[in-house]
């Protein structure tokens, strides 16, 4: 499989800040790459100089074979941006913006219109399409802010936080647009806060901390990257947990949620022999929960004090 | 595939969109051809009977007053006409930097020039329509030209180059505000320019440092220019200078605005 992106060494900074400090990222073709991170991690910047709006103070970038500083026309032909800042023309109606989009991608008269309509359908914008989008509600604008992005059919896609501010319905609508247009053998870049979203989406995740990656990898190798999976018992009443925690000294124990919780792997013979020993001792357990690692645990775990000592704080 | 700038193309891709926000929006075409318009009948009927007859015979050919005035004034509103319509060029410009879309478009393969190109041509066009109304109107209020067809023709080229010059200006200006807000205030003193020119009254009336500039900045030779070509007073160097003046400004502006431009911005 070939790279469709591919930067190495990225380096920017302003001034006495470093934003990015030497990130490498390569996306197959036809894959989902999330680069997730904490706020002010570098992620926007990152999609900034991957879609040629920012230059890199050092590093190269590769976007489908052409070099991103000598060849950017021809990258920029390629590549579609969907920003945070929404990227619409207010005074213009939906079917103007995406009308403007297909003039200039150059689609003659009646493939534009054709291209239009199509996507006025698929986003369910066909209603609203002859009213300004000034009075369009946040997810319309986000719908055609994307489809004015897919005009020119673009084969890489950058999204800088596609979901953020969207309710849950249209969060998920956006989830099913962007595994479509994987399945149509797009590559898309994403940008995301939300862990949860990056484990269902993406192919590969990068996490980005302080303008550098702590870990890349498929979802299931960044979560073999922590020993984070937990037994958690919980009990009747303080009693128990008091006789529990008498004999099985290793457990966490939380006095407020009657629980004692305990390293695992996960494994089954861990939880037998955790079993046992209560079972010996007659104390009875109302509730067991077996965690297995998320992205959570791989998210604190690697990413600074920053982030964790918000978590300890809350 | 065509994913490659075209700029013929985009340019006409651009201007529709401008002429197109120009509609959507149409108190700034309003205001375009409302503050020239009350000065017109401000300068004329309020101040045009002692202006008028402060400035003398010679002119209109008449005795001097109201109707001499007229014809002294107009090529002054004229150009305050050419220097509101920039005006409203760097506010859309600042508009369209702080909405995001200009992301979309330097992310596209869209000729560089047209993005900002269709917002000059756009005021051009539209300043071209604001002149016509005032110009209307003033034939209405008892203006008379002295002059032939291809002097008219050659006001209209100046006006439209002068509109273009400021233009870029504008966009330069509209490109280098932080806010709309700051857009919208760093180019009046284009509009404070006329009044400090041989516009209402002569650069010779003013006290000396105001007549030396009066006499030296660019829109005293524009003003000079097109009331010879109206009115056949004597035009001498002045045609030359403000051609010079245009050319410079447009020159100088368009290339601190592609400049701008280009410079990333990250918001």
């Amino acid at each position: 499989m070939t790279a469709a992106i591919r930067a190495t060494g990225l380096r920017k900074s302003y001034g006495d800040l470093v934003v990015l400090d030497g990130i490498d990222i390569e996306v197959a073709e036809g894959t989902i790459y999330a680069l997730l991170g904490p706020n002010g991690a570098g992620k926007t910047t990152t999609v900034h100089i991957l879609s040629t709006l920012l230059p890199a103070d050092d590093g190269a970038v590769e976007i489908g074979g052409n070099d991103l500083a000598t060849q950017t026309d021809a990258v920029r032909s390629l590549i579609g941006l969907t920003g945070q800042v929404s990227a619409v023309d207010d005074l213009f109606t939906g079917e103007e913006n995406l009308r403007l989009m297909a003039d200039l991608r150059h689609l003659g008269r009646l493939e534009g219109r054709q291209r239009v309509e199509e996507l006025l359908e698929r986003f369910d914008l066909v209603d609203a399409a002859k009213r300004p989008v000034a009075t369009y509600s946040g997810g319309m604008r986000r719908r055609l802010d994307l489809a004015m992005t897919l005009v020119g059919d673009p084969r890489i896609i950058f999204l800088d936080e596609p979901t953020t501010g969207l309710d849950p319905r249209s969060r998920r609508m956006m989830w099913q647009t962007i595994r479509d247009l994987v399945a149509g053998g797009v590559t898309i870049l994403l940008t995301t806060q939300y862990l949860e979203e990056a484990d269902r989406l993406a192919h590969r995740i990068g996490l980005l901390d302080h303008g550098r990656l702590v870990a890349e990898g498929t979802p299931a190798e960044l979560k073999r990257l922590v020993p984070g999976g937990h037994i958690r018992l919980a009990f009747a009443d303080a009693a128990d947990l008091e006789r529990a925690a008498g004999t099985l000294t290793d457990g966490a124990r939380d006095d407020e949620t009657l629980t004692l919780q305990f390293p695992s792997d996960g494994g089954v013979r861990s939880l037998r022999a955790l079993l046992d020993r209560l079972d010996a001792e007659t104390i009875e357990v109302t509730e067991l929960a077996v965690q297995t690692p998320d992205l959570d645990d791989v998210f604190l775990s690697l990413t600074e004090d920053r982030t964790t000592e918000k978590v300890a704080t809350r | 595939m065509t994913g490659y700038p075209l700029l013929l193309s985009d340019s006409v891709t651009m201007l529709r969109r401008t002429l197109r926000r120009m509609r959507r929006y149409p108190s700034l075409t309003a205001f375009v051809i409302g503050i020239p318009l009350i000065f017109l009948l401000i300068f004329v009927y309020v101040f045009g009977g002692t202006l008028g007859a402060g400035i003398g015979a010679g002119i209109g050919g008449g005795a001097g007053g109201r109707e001499e005035y007229i014809a002294y004034v107009l090529p002054g509103i004229l150009m305050i006409t050419v220097a509101s319509g920039p005006q409203g060029t760097a506010i859309s410009v600042a508009i369209d930097m702080t909405a995001g879309i200009i992301a979309r478009f330097k992310t596209m393969a869209v000729a560089r020039a047209s993005v900002l190109g269709g917002h000059v041509i756009g005021t051009v066009i539209q300043t071209m329509f604001a002149l016509a109304v005032v110009m209307g109107v003033a034939l209405l209020m008892g203006f008379r030209a002295t002059t032939g067809p291809i002097e008219w023709l050659a006001a209209v080229g100046l006006l439209a180059l002068a509109t273009f010059a400021l233009a870029w200006l504008c966009v330069a200006l509209g490109l280098v505000a932080k806010s709309v807000e700051t857009a919208s205030n760093t180019p009046m003193f284009l509009a404070l320019l006329p009044f400090m020119s041989s516009a209402f009254v002569p650069a010779e009336s003013m006290p000396g440092p105001l007549a030396w500039f009066a006499e030296n900045q660019p829109f005293t030779p524009i003003i000079e220019t097109l009331r010879g070509l109206l009115l056949g007073t004597e035009i001498g160097t002045s045609a030359a200078l403000a051609v010079g003046w245009c050319v410079a400004i447009s020159i100088a502006s368009y290339v601190w605005s592609t400049r701008l431009y280009e410079r990333p911005r990250t918001a």
